[in-house]
């Protein structure tokens, strides 16, 4: 039988701001343990929670770049159950309410289609602290500096018919917190994290198979194995005659598998009401045109401006504008050399592998925008060769300074001279007479062998062209 | 509706509230007694009335996103049964 995978995702972004969605206690990365708990934080009696102005700003601005509805009174409630490290024992979270309603997302697959995925909605709530299990005898440690951090949690609607396309939406929803500034994304510290509600049903049926639903899935490549896990796992179920149980599972990246978590079943009632402490939170018309007004260019416009404007194929476009600082990189070199193509090249390329091969983020970057247009200005005028260019960027990466400086000191500046690469010319052709039998006799591919040569014992400096075009010149082809 | 004794068990276990058994039969009369106002007052028409999040009718204020609070975990500790490197300690759960 032919099955239909369904799925959808559960994101919850870390909100980027300077303290906590209830508490003044700051949100920062890394801290010792409970220097950032404070009294509401710890739920300790008679404490109020009092909301974060910029948490609702940017569930706003979210709203906004999704094409959402936004909800005018948006009501808090208590999501109640029992964990240590969750000590009011409840999360305040947003139920029936939630301040984004029904909203869009395209992403692109893999044929290059584009495909709207719908947002269900996007809620704010309080993240919970964290539960240390080793280093302690038979005790477990808790941490509550994460405790009361914002999160917007993002609940697509059942639209994803693939692990393929449930990575490209999660990527494109990364990209987009991103550009909004509403989170640094960083998924290692747990700021962008996803869970995913799987089933399968067999082609043309319309009613959704039972779901599982995927916890703990921090990466987008675990995503993808997670989910196609899981999907092998629900077929293999349902054609041993078997019946999938709605449940939630938990994915080991270590094994590559899910397995159940039946000991959360019982406390799956999480007895919803509307929090006494919050009162109804409205936003305002004004408030929403305010925020509007500083909506940055988003991926998507971005992307089509590229394609039009710099002609860009859609597979650079949309891979330069996948991060804002990627594509305002890209921008300064463009500007600067005038090459849309050469540009897109470099950055996708050469300085793309390199930022991966030592681990950097862009903005670390040891060759800034200036400093790599600065070079490519330098191919485009022929004051070196690409081979040059290559061994220039390498070195301006080593931090030996600007293209310039580099091309002096190293003496790396191509031969324009004729003279120089004739007589480079001359003794290879001395050197080689059979391959010059064989080039004349119309073996054409052995002139990269000759060129190759000149290369060579200029250091890279000829230019190929030229040499092709003096050895042609020079035996009459 | 009413509730019966599994019912009340059920809740008590969702709220982590130890209950004898001797006053569960109780519990159940009261408890479906409350739950038999509520339906009571849901046969009143309230199409006209949009419900409240709220019994006050006022909005939500909001604050400054700015980091107000410094560091006192030592005096927070202080009332903590165990602690350890910073951490509260409490009885090992693992999933």
């Amino acid at each position: 039988m032919e099955w239909e995978t369904v799925i959808g995702l559960e994101i919850h972004t870390q909100l980027a701001t300077n303290s906590k969605i209830f508490s003044g206690a700051s949100t920062a990365y890394g801290a010792e343990a409970n220097t950032q708990a404070c009294a509401v934080d710890l739920g300790l009696p008679g404490v109020l929670p009092v909301l974060n102005r910029e948490v609702v700003n940017m569930a706003i601005k979210f709203g906004l770049a999704i094409d959402a509805e936004l909800t005018p009174v948006s009501v808090f409630a208590r999501k109640n159950y029992f964990y240590p490290d969750l000590p009011k024992g409840y999360q305040i979270s947003q139920y029936e309410l939630p301040i984004v309603g029904l909203g869009k997302l395209e992403i692109e697959l893999e044929n290059g289609e584009t495909k709207i995925i719908g947002v269900t909605r996007a809620h704010l709530e309080e993240d919970a602290g964290k539960s240390v299990h080793e280093g302690f005898t038979n005790m477990t440690g808790i941490d509550l500096n994460r405790a009361g951090t914002p999160l917007l949690e993002i609940v697509s609607e059942p639209d994803l018919r693939s692990a393929k396309e449930a990575v490209a939406y999660m990527k494109k929803m990364h990209s987009l917190v991103r550009y909004l500034e509403i989170s640094d994304g960083n998924m290692q510290e747990g700021s962008f994290r996803c869970d995913a509600n799987v089933s399968v049903r067999p082609k043309g049926q319309k009613e959704f198979g039972t779901r599982a639903e995927l916890k703990n899935i921090n990466s987008f490549r675990f995503v993808e194995r997670a989910i196609n896990f899981e999907v092998e796992r629900q077929i293999d179920v349902i054609e041993g005659g078997g019946k999938v149980v709605q449940e939630t599972r938990l994915y080991d990246a270590n094994k590559d598998e899910t397995r159940s978590m039946r000991s959360k079943e019982e406390a799956m009632d999480y007895r919803y009401f509307p929090d006494p402490d919050l009162l109804p939170v409205v936003i305002t018309e004004k408030q929403i045109d305010d925020i509007r007004k500083t909506l940055p260019e988003l991926p998507g416009a971005k992307r089509d401006r590229f394609m039009n404007d710099f002609k860009l194929s859609r597979e650079d476009a949309s891979l330069i504008t996948s991060s804002r600082e990627m594509a305002d990189y890209f921008e300064v070199v463009n500007a600067k050399c005038q090459d849309a193509k050469l540009a897109a090249n470099w950055v996708t390329g050469t300085l793309t592998g390199a930022l991966n091969k030592d681990g950097k983020d862009l903005s670390d970057s040891p060759v800034s925008a200036d400093m790599l247009a600065g070079m490519l200005l330098r191919l485009k005028d022929n004051t070196i060769s690409g081979k040059i260019a290559k061994e220039i960027f390498e070195a301006m990466w080593q931090g030996e300074g600007d293209a310039d400086t580099i091309i002096d000191k190293k003496g790396l500046k191509q031969i324009t001279d004729t003279g120089a690469i004739e007589s480079v010319l001359d003794e290879i052709i001395a050197a080689n007479p059979k391959q010059v039998e064989e080039l004349k006799s119309g073996k054409d591919k052995l002139m990269g062998f000759f060129v190759g040569q000149v290369m060579k014992q200029t250091g890279g400096k000829a230019n190929p062209g030229q040499v092709n075009q003096l050895l042609r010149k020079k035996l009459d082809l | 509706m009413s509730l019966d004794s599994d019912d009340v068990k059920r809740i008590a276990h969702l709220a982590r509230l130890a209950i004898d058994e001797q006053d569960i039969s109780t519990y159940a009369t009261n408890l479906s007694n409350i739950l038999g106002l509520v339906e009571q007052m849901s046969a009143v028409d309230t199409d006209q009335v949009s419900p409240m999040a709220h019994p006050l009718d006022e909005v939500q204020r909001l604050r400054t996103d700015a980091v107000t609070e410094q560091n006192q975990r030592e005096h927070y500790q202080s009332i903590a049964p165990q602690v350890e490197e910073g951490h509260y300690l409490v009885p090992r759960v693992i999933e």
